[in-house]
């Protein structure tokens, strides 16, 4: 911008003439602009101000509703319709660990995979890279309910036919992310400069050696975004679950294999806000808190290693 | 090229140098396969998806004429006889989405042209975040809100009187659905059209404003068209995750087949037929088993058309302007 020894008095004066000019015209603007300008701003401020605020009040209102609820017991008990005073989450959120664990070991590797081909090796004028890649933009977008009906008819039953057990749950949340993962990485391995991998092309590195050592720690922050990110909707995802067995009373600690059934934190959620008694909608209310606040926190700490590590090369 | 070998430098006396590589490099090979079938994994989903849908929905139009399915409002599986129209659940589905389009498409495109076109930055860098985090929100706790907190709270004490058979005394009905989703949305239309906006490149801009125009006409006249295939695709797309919402609905809407736009009445939409129907404990090869896959054909097919418009008007102003 600077132009330089001499002349950059000159430049400053000019600068500081054409802002003048440019302020006392907009100070002559007609009184009918001045005013338009301050009511379509105030609108759009208002716009922005009901939007935080009716996520606000979300959030306050499972406050108030729930805060009743909160004690040990809302992670140490099972839920019970007898006693809902001592009723709790723990075999939801003890299903709800084991689903997200079994959701990591599969969209870890299977993710990043393809986002390295599609990114790395994948020739782009080829067709099927293409119908690879419109593909998964689609998946990410196909309603939950329908991965729901796939692992019922794929995975519980038809080919896979696991039977109605955790691992039935776990793989249809998993396939349900998986376009997320795959999107978050694709991002961050193009954000990687290409000097970057022909400097170790050159070195005479093969390519894998190249996206070992130098492409993939690079681009490791952008995909740890998007797993987490994934993660976190995977926890909070009802829907298919309710079509591939997780049963809403479930009293014991569930394993991932047991055929006794399972639950899952939301699926939990959704069965307790269903019954009118105060206590149950306490019940609900508290259950909502503890996965906020679980939540927010990832999504909040995925944002910020965004923003943090969105490097500039 | 790198299957050259080069001759003409070599020094004289030395055997020409090749610079193939010196093995064939099978794990290299290996490795590349391996990611090409996670990447086709995807591509495997889809087709499980739509061999899943294809079976049972062939079956069930083997019982139930597709003139009844396809073109009548009767909604009654549970009947005896039963009526398999699918308009009375995509009616419900149409209420809910149209309600909540109605609030969310303005609350969220005012909000994003206020986030590109007014907010300093340091406002922006606030704000925008959060509305990121608030789209991970889960559906429940949303649909908890919309049945406990918008329905009595905000829509009973509101609605005008008996307008439209009033909102009084009801436990569910469409619009506190609509409102939820509206909420689940709008962060959605706001981060996406703040984007498309934002990729508008800087000289349009300065230039408007060079030429006298006010903030306003910038922001409407020069930046919200020149952005307008990425707006659209963010309108669509939150269309298309309004259509497959379900627990929003589940919780908020009641879930009585009802023909009907009428916001205060309690609908049935195609999401909570499904997540109602095809629980544990459902027979396969019944007919209500059917009818789940093939109320899922049906909206795995509207999705799917608004989710590749999207997708292309999103290629479309990218090919635009980077």
């Amino acid at each position: 911008m600077e132009a330089g020894g001499a002349s950059a008095p000159r430049t400053r004066l000019a600068v500081a003439g054409a802002r003048a000019t440019t302020e006392a015209m907009l100070r002559n603007q007609p009184r009918r602009d001045v005013i338009r300008n301050a009511v379509f701003a105030g609108l759009l401020l208002l716009a922005v101000v009901i939007a935080l605020a009716g996520l606000l009040a979300l959030i306050l209102q499972a406050l108030a509703k729930g805060s009743s609820a909160i004690s040990p017991d809302l992670v140490n008990n099972p839920p019970s319709t007898a006693f809902p005073d001592k009723a709790g989450y723990r075999p939801a959120i003890i299903g709800s660990l084991e689903l997200i664990a079994g959701v990591l070991l599969f969209i870890v590797p299977v993710g990043v995979g393809a986002a390295l081909y599609l990114e790395e090796y994948a020739d782009k004028s080829r067709w099927w890279n293409t119908v690879i890649e419109v593909n998964i933009q689609n998946l990410a977008a196909v309603p939950s309910i329908i991965y729901g009906i796939l692992g019922l008819a794929f995975i519980v039953r038809g080919p896979l036919d696991l039977g109605f057990i955790l691992v039935a749950g776990s793989l249809t949340l998993a396939l349900l992310v998986l376009p997320m993962v795959i999107i978050a990485s694709r991002e961050a391995l193009r954000a990687v400069p290409d000097s970057i991998r022909q400097g170790s092309l050159a070195l005479g590195a093969t390519q894998w050696q190249t996206i070992r050592r130098q492409v993939l720690p690079a681009a490791i922050p952008g995909v740890a975004t998007g797993v987490i990110l994934a993660v976190s909707r995977a926890i909070g995802e009802t829907a298919p679950l309710l079509l591939v067995g997780a049963t809403v009373f479930v009293t014991f600690d569930p394993t991932p294999f047991g055929t006794d059934g399972y639950s899952a934190m939301p699926v939990q959620i959704f069965n307790y806000a269903l019954r009118p008694q105060e206590e149950f909608q306490a019940l609900a209310a508290a259950g909502i808190i503890l996965m906020l606040v679980v939540l927010l926190a990832m999504n909040s700490f995925a944002i910020w290693l965004r923003n943090r590590y969105e490097q500039r090369w | 090229m790198s299957s050259q070998t080069t001759t003409a430098t070599e020094p004289a006396g030395e055997p020409p140098r090749r610079l193939q590589a010196q093995s064939k490099r099978y794990g290299e090979r290996a490795i590349k396969w391996a990611l090409a079938f996670c990447a086709l994994l995807s591509v495997l989903t889809t087709t499980a998806i739509i061999l899943s849908l294809i079976g049972p929905t062939i079956g069930f139009f083997e019982i139930v004429p597709g003139s009844e399915f396809f073109f009548s409002f009767d909604w009654t599986p549970q009947f005896e006889p039963p009526s398999f129209g699918v308009l009375g659940v995509v009616a419900g589905t149409v209420n809910v989405v149209i309600w909540s389009m109605l609030v969310a498409i303005p609350l969220g495109l005012a909000t994003a042209v206020y986030l590109s076109e007014y907010a300093s930055p340091r406002l922006r860098r606030t704000i925008k975040p959060i509305l990121e985090v608030l789209t991970g929100i889960p559906t429940v706790a949303i649909g908890f809100f919309a049945v406990s907190f918008i329905l009595p709270e905000i829509i009973v004490p509101l609605w005008p009187g008996e307008f439209l058979g009033g909102a009084e005394g009801k436990p569910f009905m469409a619009l506190a659905a609509s409102l939820g989703i509206a909420l689940m949305v709008v962060p959605i239309i706001a981060t996406l059209s703040d984007d498309a906006m934002r990729a508008v490149p800087r000289g349009l801009h300065d230039g408007a404003y060079a030429l006298g125009a006010t903030k306003v006409k910038v922001a409407t006249r020069v930046i919200f068209p020149a952005a307008l295939s990425g707006i659209v695709a963010s309108v669509v797309l939150a269309i298309s995750r309004a259509v497959g919402e379900t627990m929003i609905v589940l919780l908020a809407a009641g879930n009585t087949p009802n023909a009907t736009l009428n916001p205060v009445e309690s609908v049935q939409v195609m999401t909570s037929y499904i997540a109602t129907t095809a629980t544990g404990d459902i027979a396969t090869g019944s007919i209500d088993y059917k009818s789940v896959f093939a109320v899922g054909a049906v909206l795995f097919v509207m999705t799917l058309i608004m989710n590749v418009v999207s997708i292309r008007l999103v290629r479309k102003y990218r090919e635009v302007y980077e």
